[in-house]
Formats: structure tokens, C-alpha cells, sequence
């Protein structure tokens, strides 16, 4: 069949739609969804521009079928501010100057999403290596690190006050 | 540590305000173009030529036609009905939109579908590739063939034309600098090639253009750095078919980087806009990254021969430098008009240079067109890579340390402003201290020891210094302008009565932070907080004309131009505030937001009362309102500089390097954003080394491109990019109105020869005089094979 | 950047997964992981009529220590392998190998099972479990067999897959202890595949002399490469420098890479002769180290 139907979970919410076997996952959300956020920037699954979390997992939403998330969850880049309220690494960015022209920045938020969620306390180099799939042609990559580094830091606080 | 004369809830100049636009991007709400989606709105993509060089013997658009959702087919014959398959570049010469008979490059345009679906368009695509019958032809590749006698004639459309020479340009006193180089006690001489490279901003080039019919209106979003110069060239390109400049709209709405790439018009953004006229519904055409690195502006190719000759005691006494420029199959380089190899001719650098020449020839190959791109500041990277290289190849043949010869031969601060050889006045600088400050942060001398250390146990590392003058806010009017529009910049601040502003310009950020930049240069001249200034840029129909932002003009000339309209607004705060107060406008002084009158401060009005009175209380006679609008023409050019130094292993067994090391002391002036200013040089920074080490457009002699997608053109990630140590030293402009300079160029134009010096600064003792960048472990593995390194 | 048009299938058992196989002939593909096939898809590189998803396919993504072997489920995707601490203490070279595929995003999808079946020589766990002397099984219609490495890369990405049949175990022997691996790659930025690369598995006798040693070499050649005549020369001798650049050579001599855009021939023969004396360097630490 060419043509399914597919129910996905994106940021909290139940979309079902009529997709083609072939269309990419990022042009599922861009296209048909409206979620531009999430951004194109190659075409031989190397510059992560359109990296967003599957299952938690973050994943190159340009190398994936739409077809493929029937029935998972997915979060973009527009599920990360919850109830008005800025997610640490996007506060991070903003504070440490982790972008300029933004176009890589979304996907760098949810990558840097995961890797922090497996790694709390990364090193400058764990960091290096964990964003080694995003392409900057901006920021030169140092302030992106700082902007991650602030996110660990708060996120840990906010543990460490729940605790 | 910068003094800022405004508080920080004004956030003037050298605050480092948190950006204001990084509301949306966080949230993955900027909108750029492919962000836009119309009602109706059709897809557009391009089939492109296979071959280099190859007449095109017939297209057949049935196959493709047949696909369902696919609305139309456009080849060059359909374009020539309405004379718009070929266009001028911004350089005069010409360029095909879509050709009618012969192919000049492989990946060319050739022929564009539009479809309901971009899927059904990428179908099309392939069908119509099939579909197109070639004629190859023996392609000119090597630049340095370009004018046997045998090599084809590419530009037979050219009048006139009988080779493929394009241009020869010189500036500089040729006979006193070969007078200088015959009595020189020493002079050296490298071949100097700089490849092709490509700028690949994360976001591709693309447009949405939308043509209304019952308004006759044009609205185009796209990826342009220079929106109104784009809608007059859409108007005098395209106003035989009807298309009128004040019914033409041009919208940059958020460009994911520019970089100069998205600086000239491609064939994509007129075969869209002919097609949305045609059809009358809005077109998408978006390229992917293939097209984009195999067809748009490519940057450099520069083959140089340059020499310097001194006295044995190290005192430069003359340049000279011959260059073969490689502009593809036209001259599609944005330029100011003037200077067809741009500002090449700073290439005297930061030394005191008596007598220099300078002369290149521009030729035709079967190539993309372009040259100007990659953050060059108009040719300035090409030109500090020059001085910078023969500079240290001089160092290694007198036996003097690089940063040695440097400091004996650098203009001094009391000799500017400096009239430069070829011709520039430098308008301030101060070069030692910088050097001397990056040779501080990097622990010069303790590495030159670890370095002969190292040398005696087999281990290789380099240090490379860069010492670099830059050239940048194009520029005073009677010297510079694009099509003949002069390069002035312009900007239009309006106070509400709430005390709350707008402002627009004709410059258009691509994530150089105007929104934050120059609501701060505003803050500085009117005391308006920054967060309470609204700042705008790029749609065309309610901006000021500008030449938009590309060469790290902005800063230069519409940040000038935001002061001296924010001067005019305070002229008439004054009038206003004299009348408020009663007393004389001789009688009030001006501090940051507000007028006070002289020995009794106590009575004051401030911006804010005074923004109010413009609309509610402003004396008779006074036109209501409080804006101004200037357009800023710059005296000269600013001169930011700077030196860098990089710290360079090598692997003697396996040739791969590591910048251990990277120190960048930069000087532009007064500083707006530290922040934003640090910022732009990482960036830069990373755009340096990485044509050093890693970027290379590559061709072979059919005029394939071998690594023309991101799996071989190798951008650098986090992990081969170093840490940046990064300080500063401030010398003002002095004809600037904030004193400030451009700086985002800086460091990609200071850095290559910095990574360049150091590997050959690592081999030196091995004889190594010169190496071409990208300096890849496979060309220092060759070179350590040749000196028997390895064996 | 658009692929093509095809069916999409979602078998729920394996047998299912390999009667639509049969059924829809050569054009049919496994997805399994997806970026080796998805991404030639984009380029129209592979224009496959069916594929057919196995990720869905419960109990695939195992990965266990079971009968003397290391087991990997076909689907279990590469970062399994970096994030059991397990696995990095009792088989370094596998997770070195695994560290140096392509990105921390691909790693999530890429699965261990789809970088053997593409048969690229360029890929990396190929090298590397000549070196471990693994088995493949291969499931068909008729049930499953085992392949020995040596007999799974058949020809330039060619594998001795037949069609209808999918690649579902990989195991690798549980090395002796005294163990030690080690992967070693030159690339020209993190991400791309070898300029060369070598995997080294050798265990140590009870003396320290070698014992055992595996030694694949990636991207030098049609086919991932086993360097026999290096594995003979180590067998039974105790670690020396002497002894390692013999084994570099002997390594180079049985490569034959391609001139292209990373480099030379020679250039990378190089690379092998000298990444081989670091790789067993390292391997012999770590392989004192556990004991």
C-alpha cells in the first residue's frame, strides 16, 4: 500500500492523518502539520538541522517515513516550552548567546535534550562529541557548548531543589 | 573593560544585551522561507545539466507533463518569448536563466517544473532529466588554459568577444615597484592558490514569489541579503512584462545565514517569479543542498603569484602580486562596481609598504559563476592570505622570527590616518598591542621553546601568526556602487508618543543581531531603552532603501546612519524641550533620555515627556511628530584588524593535525554588543580554519564536481573545532559618528593564514616554504614523505 | 531528496517479514535501521518497490551473553552498545568501532545487524567482527543458518545474503580473559568513513605472548579485509614494537585501497602500518589490564 493512514503523538497531542509510504517525516510536520520549526538543511543526513525526539530519542527527522512513527511519540521543537514556561536549555541559548541566525538552533535544543537527559554532567568534550551530528555555520560551536552547559546546570539545581 | 555611558536599563553601547529576537528562534518560531505557505501555493524544482560543457539538442517535456500535479513545464525557449532568458549579474556582464542552446556548467538550470506537491515536482525532475538529449563538448576547466589559443570560446553571446578573458585590472605604481624589486637585497616569491569553496549556510537559498494578478502585484519572499536591490533589478530585468517597482514587494523574512551566498539573483528566483506571473499563483522553489553547492556563488579561486621584496635587515620595500581569477562561465561576483577584484588592493596589510603593485586577469571557465562569497569582505580574504603567507615565507628566508618581522615593519599609530600604496586611506589603527596582546594570551616564547624541543625528538607543532587590516562599510558614494546604486545605507526612527520606537533599515541581518544591535545604538543617542525600540528590516516596502548586509557594512553604514537620525530627532527634542521648559535651547544640555537645563538640573524633561509633547503640546508652528530618515553616506571605509595566533600538532606518522591553540585579539572600534561581538568572531573563526583544513570545491578535467554534497564537502562540527580564546584591543574610528567598525569578517578573512603559517611554521625546519590551504593530512603526509619523514 | 514511490509493509513476525520478501521479488528491501537505504533513497540511488519495516518485529534488539557468545538481535541499533557499561568493559573494541559510526543521531536508528548487511566495505563493524571472528545467522524460508565471517562478504556490497533472507544475529565468541581490542580510525572529520581504519582482537596466553589475534581492516579494499598473514606472524610471540611493525606491514601488504578524494593508495597504506602498531599496542594494555 502507498497510502496509510498513521496516528502519531506529537508534543502531547494525537494527530491522524493520510500520508504517501514515502513522505519523510520532516515534510510530515513542515508541510502538513505547519510545524516549520523543525528545519532542512541537507540532504545526505548530515547536518541534523531537522534533529526532534522519537521516543526520547533523538533522531534526523529528513531520514525517517512518516510512516515509520505510526503509533510512537514525537517531540519538536515547539513542545519544549511547557505552560509558558522556557525549557533550561532554550533559557541557555538566550543567555549564553547559543545562536545567531537560529536555523540550526532547534535542532540543537533537542539534541541537546537528550544528551542531557543521559548525561546530567557532561564534560566540555562529551558535549563536543554529543553535538558532533549539528552543523553551526554561525556560532563556531563554543557558546552553543556554554548554552548546553547552562541548561545542565540548572536542570541539576532543579534536582537538587526537588530532592 | 568597556565604559558604557548608558545605564544598563538603557542598554546603549557596550552592553551585552541578551538578543531580542531569540524570542522566536528558541521556540522554533522564526519564519524563513520555506517557512511560507500560501493558499494555492505551487512547487518549483529544477532540472539540471549532467555535463559541463554540452549543447543541448532537445527537451521533451511530454514525459514529465504527463505526471499528474504537474502544471508546467519552463525551458529557456519559453523564457525567450518574454526576453527573460538572460539576465545581467551584478557585475554587467550576463547570465542565462535557462538556456536556449548550450550548457556552461555541470548542474546547471536547464529546464524548471511546476507542481501541486514538491514530491510530484521531484518526480518531474527525474522525468524531464531523462527526457533532455545533450551534445557533450570537450569542457575548460584549468584557468590557466582559458586563454591558448585552442581553448573554446565560451561567451560567443559577448560582442566583440574573441577569447575568454573577461577583465584585466591593476592599481599601484608599476615602475617604482620594479625598481624597488630590482634593488631589494632579498626578494621572495610563492605561488599562492586559493581553491574554490563554498559558503553552505545551514539554510539554502529559495524564494516564494507570488504574483496577484487583479492588483498586478509582485510579493516575493526570499532569501536575498539585499532586498531592495533586488526588487530594481526585478523592475528594470522584468518591466518589459509588466512588472512595475512600486507594485514589487520584497520580503527577506529570516535568512538562516548568508555569508554573501545569498547575495546575487539566481536563476531560481526568476524562473519562480516568471512562473507566479504566468500562472498567477504563488511558486515555492526551495533548492536542496546539492543544488545549492554545485550551482550557486561559489567563493575564491584565486591563483596568485606573489612576491615581497625587503632589505637584509627585514624592511618590507615592495609588493607585487599577479593574479588569475577564475569567475566561471560569467562574472557573477557581487562587487562593488568599480572594483572588479574587490578590495583586493588592501593587500599591503597592516605593514608600511613603500611601493606595491598589483594586476589580475579574470577568464571564463566551464564553472559555476560567481567569486565573491564565504565572508570575504569583497576579496579581502584572498588579499590578507597573500600578504600574510609571503609575509612569514620573508620571515623563513632572512632567519627572523615571524612576529619579529612584524613588529619592525608595522604602520605605526602615529602614522594614521595612513595612505596605503595602493590607494586606501586607513582610518585608525594600532597594531602592535594587539599582536602583542595575542603573543601574551598564547605564551609566545614558551612555545617557541616546546617547539625546539619537540624538533629534536621527531615531534612536530607550529605556531602560525596572523596580523591582519580588514576593509569593510562599502562605502562613500562616489567611489562605490552595485548597478550603479550607490553603496550609502539608511535608516528611519520614529518615536510613539509613549516614548516607545520603530525603527527600520536597509540593511538585512541573517543573524548578525540587528533587532538588538541597533536598538542599542539608538538607546546610546536617545536614551530610549533598547527593549522599548522596535527594530525592522527587509521588506521592501516599507523600509528605506538600502544595499543591504553583506562585507560588514552595516555597523559601518546603517549603524551610522541610525546615530545621525537619531541626532536629527534630538535637534527637534531640543526645540521641544526648550519649549517645555522655557528657556533657551543654548540653555539645556543633553545627557542619555533626557535635557536638562545648564546650573539647574532639578529642571528636566525626559525623552519620553518630550516624545509625548510631539504629539500633544509641541509648539506652533512645529510639525507634529518626532522621526527622521537618513541616508548615510560614509566619508571612507573603517579598518578594523587584528592578530591571531594558531598553535598546530601534527602527527608526524599519520599527518593529521589538531589546532591545540587558537588566539584571536580583534580591534573594530568602538563596541556595540561584547557579546554579540565575541559571537560574530567564533563564528568567523570557524568559517577561517575551515577553508584551512577541510573545505575545497573539487573538479575534475570533465568539469564534474567530485564532492558536491556534504558527504565530501567536509564543514567542520563541534569536534574539529577548537576552543576560541578571544580578546581585545579598541581604536576608534575616527570619522565613524559611534566610532565603531565592521568585525563579522574579521576573523574568516585573519584566521587561514594564521592555520596556514602554523603548518608551515611546523615543517619549516624541513625546508617547507609554502602550502596551498585546505592544508589536509594527505597534502602534509606527502610533504613528510617527500623530506623522508615517513618512510 | 525526494525518494521515490513504494509500498510499505509492517510484517509482525519474522516469517512473515520473509514471505513478503519472497513474494515481492528483488525490488523488495528490509528496513531495518534505515540509514543506509533511506538516505539512497533520497539521492534515487535505490528506487526499491516494497519495503518492508522489521522494526516492529518484537524480541529483535537483544543484546546478550548466551552459550559462549556475545548474541546482537538484528535491530538492536548502535548506541545499545555504547550505553551497556558491560560492553565497553568486556568489549572495547566493539564499542570503539561503534563510537565511530557516522553521529550520536544516526546511532539511535543505525543498527549493528544493517552495517553488516550492506556489504559496504567501507563501513565499520565489518572490520570488526573479522577481528572478533564472529557468525552471522541468516534466517530463510527454510529456517536459519550460520556464516561464518570469513564466508559473509562475498563481493563488493554483496554479502552471502540471498534474497528472502535477513540478516538476525550477529555473535560474537566471549573473548577469553586476558582479552584486549581496540579500534582505530583516520577520518577526515567525525562522521565520514575511513581514509583506513583496523580492528585488532588478541588475547594473551598465561606467559603474555599472544595468543589469539583478529585483525579486519576497513575500507582498504573490495571487501572488508581479515589481515591473515599479520594474525599468523602475532600468533604465539610476545608483544614487541618490532614484532608490531612487522604486523603493520604485513597488514598494509595485504590491502589494496583506492586513490580517492582522502587520499592515496600509499597514503593510506601508511595509515594501515602505523594505525595497526597503535591498535595492537593498545589491545595488549587492555588486554594486561583485565588480567
Amino acid at each position: 500500500m502507498s497510502k496509510h493512514s498513521i496516528t502519531i503523538e506529537i508534543n502531547g497531542e494525537s494527530f491522524t492523518r493520510e500520508v504517501d509510504s514515502r513522505k519523510l517525516l520532516i515534510h510530515f510536520l513542515r508541510d502538513d502539520l505547519a510545524l516549520t520549526g523543525t528545519h532542512i538543511g541537507c540532504d545526505t543526513s548530515s547536518c541534523g538541522a531537522c534533529t526532534i525526539l522519537l521516543n526520547g530519542k533523538s533522531i534526523k527527522a529528513c531520514t525517517f517515513f512518516a510512516v515509520q512513527a505510526n503509533n510512537q511519540k514525537i517531540e519538536t521543537i515547539e513542545g519544549v516550552e511547557q505552560g509558558g514556561q522556557l525549557h533550561p536549555l532554550q533559557e541557555g541559548f538566550h543567555q549564553e548567546h547559543g545562536l545567531q541566525c537560529g536555523f540550526c538552533t532547534p535542532g540543537m535544543i533537542m539534541r541537546g535534550k537528550e544528551l542531557l537527559e543521559k548525561n546530567p554532567n557532561p564534560t566540555e568534550e562529551e558535549i563536543r562529541w554529543g553535538i558532533s551530528g549539528n552543523l553551526c555555520r554561525c556560532t563556531g560551536y563554543s557558546n552553543i557548548i556554554k548554552s548546553i552547559q547552562y541548561a545542565a546546570n540548572k536542570l541539576n539545581e532543579k534536582q537538587e531543589e526537588a530532592a | 573593560m568597556i565604559m558604557c555611558k548608558t545605564s544598563k536599563e538603557i542598554g546603549g553601547m557596550g552592553h551585552s544585551l541578551k538578543r531580542k529576537e531569540d524570542a522566536r528562534f528558541i521556540r522554533g518560531l522564526g519564519k524563513y522561507t520555506d517557512d511560507v505557505q500560501l493558499p494555492g501555493m505551487l512547487y518549483m524544482d529544477i532540472a539540471r545539466s549532467p555535463f559541463a560543457y554540452a549543447k543541448i539538442k532537445s527537451i521533451d517535456k511530454s514525459v514529465a507533463m504527463e505526471i499528474p500535479g504537474v502544471l508546467a513545464v519552463i525551458t529557456g525557449e519559453d523564457l525567450k518569448q518574454y526576453n527573460l532568458h538572460w539576465m545581467p549579474t551584478l557585475m554587467s556582464d550576463t547570465q542565462m536563466v535557462l538556456p536556449t542552446d548550450t550548457v556552461m556548467y555541470q548542474a546547471q538550470e536547464v529546464a524548471a517544473v511546476i507542481a501541486t506537491d514538491r514530491y510530484i515536482a521531484a518526480d518531474a525532475v527525474q522525468a524531464l532529466e531523462n527526457s533532455i538529449e545533450y551534445e557533450q563538448m570537450k569542457p575548460l576547466i584549468d584557468p590557466h588554459k582559458a586563454l591558448d589559443a585552442d581553448a573554446p570560446l565560451l561567451r560567443p553571446d559577448k560582442e566583440g568577444r574573441t577569447d575568454n578573458h573577461i577583465w584585466h585590472w591593476q592599481t599601484g605604481d608599476q615602475e617604482a615597484t620594479e625598481q624597488a624589486f630590482d634593488e631589494a637585497d632579498v626578494v621572495v616569491k610563492e605561488q599562492v592558490y586559493i581553491p574554490r569553496i563554498h559558503v553552505a549556510s545551514i539554510e539554502t537559498c529559495g524564494c516564494v514569489a507570488s504574483y496577484e494578478k487583479a492588483e498586478g502585484k509582485l510579493t516575493v519572499w526570499m532569501t536575498t541579503q539585499a532586498p531592495h536591490a533586488i526588487r530594481t533589478v526585478i523592475a528594470l530585468v522584468a518591466g518589459h512584462v509588466g512588472l512595475s517597482e512600486e507594485r514589487i514587494r520584497v520580503i527577506s523574512p529570516d535568512i538562516g545565514g548568508g555569508f554573501g551566498g545569498k547575495v546575487p539573483v539566481y536563476p531560481g528566483y526568476v524562473i519562480a517569479i516568471a512562473a507566479s506571473f504566468l500562472i498567477g499563483k504563488p511558486v515555492k522553489w526551495i533548492e536542496d543542498r546539492s543544488e545549492n553547492l554545485q550551482a550557486d556563488s561559489f567563493a575564491r579561486d584565486y591563483h596568485m603569484t606573489v612576491e615581497l621584496a625587503s632589505t637584509k635587515e627585514g624592511k618590507m620595500t615592495g609588493l607585487r602580486i599577479k593574479t588569475l581569477a577564475d569567475h566561471g562561465y560569467t562574472d557573477a561576483a557581487a562587487n562593488p562596481s568599480k572594483f572588479p577584484s574587490g578590495l583586493f588592493s588592501i593587500v599591503t596589510g597592516s605593514y608600511d609598504i613603500p611601493t606595491a603593485f598589483t594586476e589580475m586577469d579574470a577568464v571564463y571557465t566551464n564553472k559555476p559563476p560567481g567569486g565573491v562569497a564565504y565572508r570575504c569582505s569583497f576579496r579581502v580574504t584572498e588579499a590578507v592570505h597573500a600578504i600574510e603567507r609571503i609575509t612569514d615565507v620573508l620571515a623563513q628566508k632572512l632567519g627572523r622570527d615571524p612576529a619579529d618581522l612584524r613588529f619592525q615593519n608595522f604602520i605605526q599609530k602615529d602614522q594614521f590616518p595612513y595612505r596605503s600604496a595602493l590607494g586606501w586611506e586607513y582610518d585608525s589603527g594600532d597594531y602592535a598591542p594587539a599582536l602583542r596582546k595575542a603573543m601574551d594570551m598564547v605564551g609566545y616564547e614558551e612555545l617557541r621553546k616546546e617547539q625546539a624541543e619537540k624538533r629534536v625528538r621527531g615531534e612536530l607543532m607550529g605556531i602560525g601568526i596572523s596580523s591582519f587590516t580588514e576593509i569593510v562599510g562599502a562605502g562613500p558614494s562616489k567611489d562605490f556602487d552595485i548597478l550603479g546604486i550607490k553603496m550609502f545605507d539608511s535608516a528611519e526612527v520614529r518615536i510613539h508618543p509613549t516614548g516607545k520606537a520603530i525603527a527600520r533599515f536597509g540593511t538585512k541581518s541573517q543573524g548578525q543581531g540587528h533587532e538588538t544591535t541597533y536598538a542599542q545604538i539608538l538607546a546610546e543617542e536617545l536614551g530610549i531603552p533598547a527593549m522599548h525600540i522596535q527594530i525592522e528590516e527587509g521588506d521592501t516596502d516599507t523600509a528605506p532603501y538600502g544595499l543591504g548586509t553583506y562585507a560588514s557594512r552595516s555597523t559601518p553604514t546603517a549603524g551610522a546612519a541610525a546615530a545621525k537620525a537619531a541626532h536629527k530627532i534630538r535637534d527637534k527634542a531640543r526645540k521641544i524641550a526648550a519649549y517645555l521648559l522655557e528657556v533657551s535651547e543654548e540653555d539645556l544640555e543633553w545627557e542619555p533620555g533626557k535635557f536638562f537645563v545648564k546650573g539647574a538640573p532639578e529642571r528636566s524633561k525626559t525623552i519620553q515627556d518630550i516624545a509625548f509633547a510631539a504629539y500633544t503640546n509641541h509648539p506652533q508652528g512645529m510639525e507634529a511628530g518626532l522621526e527622521a530618515t537618513h541616508y548615510y553616506d560614509p566619508p571612507n571605509l573603517t579598518f578594523p584588524f587584528g592578530s591571531y595566533i594558531c598553535v598546530m600538532d601534527i602527527d608526524p606518522k599519520t599527518a593529521e593535525m589538531k589546532i591545540r591553540r587558537f588566539v584571536a585579539i580583534d580591534d573594530c572600534g568602538n563596541i556595540i554588543n561584547p557579546m554579540i561581538v565575541t559571537g560574530q568572531i567564533h563564528g568567523g573563526l570557524a568559517m577561517g580554519i575551515a577553508p584551512a583544513m577541510y573545505e575545497e570545491l573539487i573538479y575534475d578535467d570533465d568539469g564534474n564536481i567530485l564532492n558536491g554534497t556534504f558527504m565530501d564537502y567536509l564543514l567542520p562540527t563541534s569536534v574539529e573545532t577548537p576552543n576560541w580564546e578571544t580578546g581585545h584591543t579598541i581604536t576608534p574610528s575616527p570619522h565613524h559618528p559611534l566610532g565603531a567598525k565592521g568585525v563579522a569578517e574579521s576573523p574568516t578573512v585573519g584566521a587561514p593564514p594564521a592555520v596556514a603559517n602554523a603548518v608551515v611554521d611546523a615543517l619549516s625546519h624541513l625546508g617547507v616554504t609554502h602550502v596551498d590551504i585546505p592544508v589536509t593530512p594527505f597534502k602534509v603526509w606527502k610533504i613528510l614523505k617527500e623530506k623522508g619523514v615517513i618512510s | 531528496m525526494i525518494p521515490p514511490t513504494f509500498d510499505y509493509l509492517v510484517p509482525a513476525t519474522l516469517p512473515e517479514a520473509i514471505a513478503l520478501l519472497h513474494e515481492h521479488g528483488d525490488e523488495a528491501k528490509v528496513l531495518a535501521g534505515g540509514h543506509s537505504l533511506i538516505p539512497a533513497m533520497r539521492l534515487r540511488f535505490a528506487e526499491p518497490s516494497h519495503l518492508i519495516d522489521i522494526s516492529h518485529i518484537p524480541g529483535l534488539d537483544y543484546v546478550r551473553e548466551e552459550g559462549g557468545f556475545l548474541k546482537i538481535g538484528t535491530m538492536a541499533r548502535e548506541v545499545v552498545l555504547e550505553d551497556l557499561p558491560w560492553i565497553s568493559e568486556r568489549y572495547p573494541l566493539l564499542v570503539d568501532t561503534t563510537k565511530m559510526i557516522a553521529d550520536p543521531q544516526v546511532r539511535n536508528l543505525a543498527t549493528v545487524g544493517g552495517n553488516l548487511a550492506h556489504g559496504d566495505p567501507a563501513n565499520d563493524h565489518p572490520a570488526t567482527m573479522l577481528a572478533y571472528r564472529a557468525e552471522i545467522e541468516i534466517t530463510g524460508a527454510s529456517g536459519a543458518r550460520i556464516v561464518p565471517i570469513d564466508e559473509f562478504f562475498t563481493d563488493f556490497f554483496t554479502t552471502a545474503l540471498e534474497h528472502g533472507e535477513i540478516l538476525t544475529e550477529i555473535r560474537i565468541p566471549i573473548p577469553p580473559s586476558r582479552s584486549g581490542g581496540c579500534y582505530l580510525k583516520v577520518e577526515r572529520k567525525v562522521g565520514d568513513y575511513a581514509a583506513a581504519a583496523v580492528a585488532v582482537q588478541l588475547s594473551l596466553a598465561a606467559d603474555g605472548s599472544i595468543e589469539q589475534a583478529g585483525i579486519g581492516l576497513t575500507n582498504v579494499a573490495a571487501l572488508p579485509t581479515r589481515a591473515v598473514d599479520a594474525e599468523n606472524a602475532l600468533r604465539g610471540q610476545q608483544p614487541s614494537d618490532a614484532l608490531f611493525a612487522q604486523a603493520g606491514q604485513l597488514a598494509a601488504d595485504a590491502s589494496s585501497p583506492a586513490d580517492d578524494l582522502r587520499g592515496s593508495a600509499e597514503y593510506k597504506l601508511t595509515l594501515i602500518r602505523e594505525l595497526i602498531q597503535r591498535a595492537l599496542r593498545r589491545s595488549v594494555e587492555r588486554a594486561q589490564g583485565r588480567s
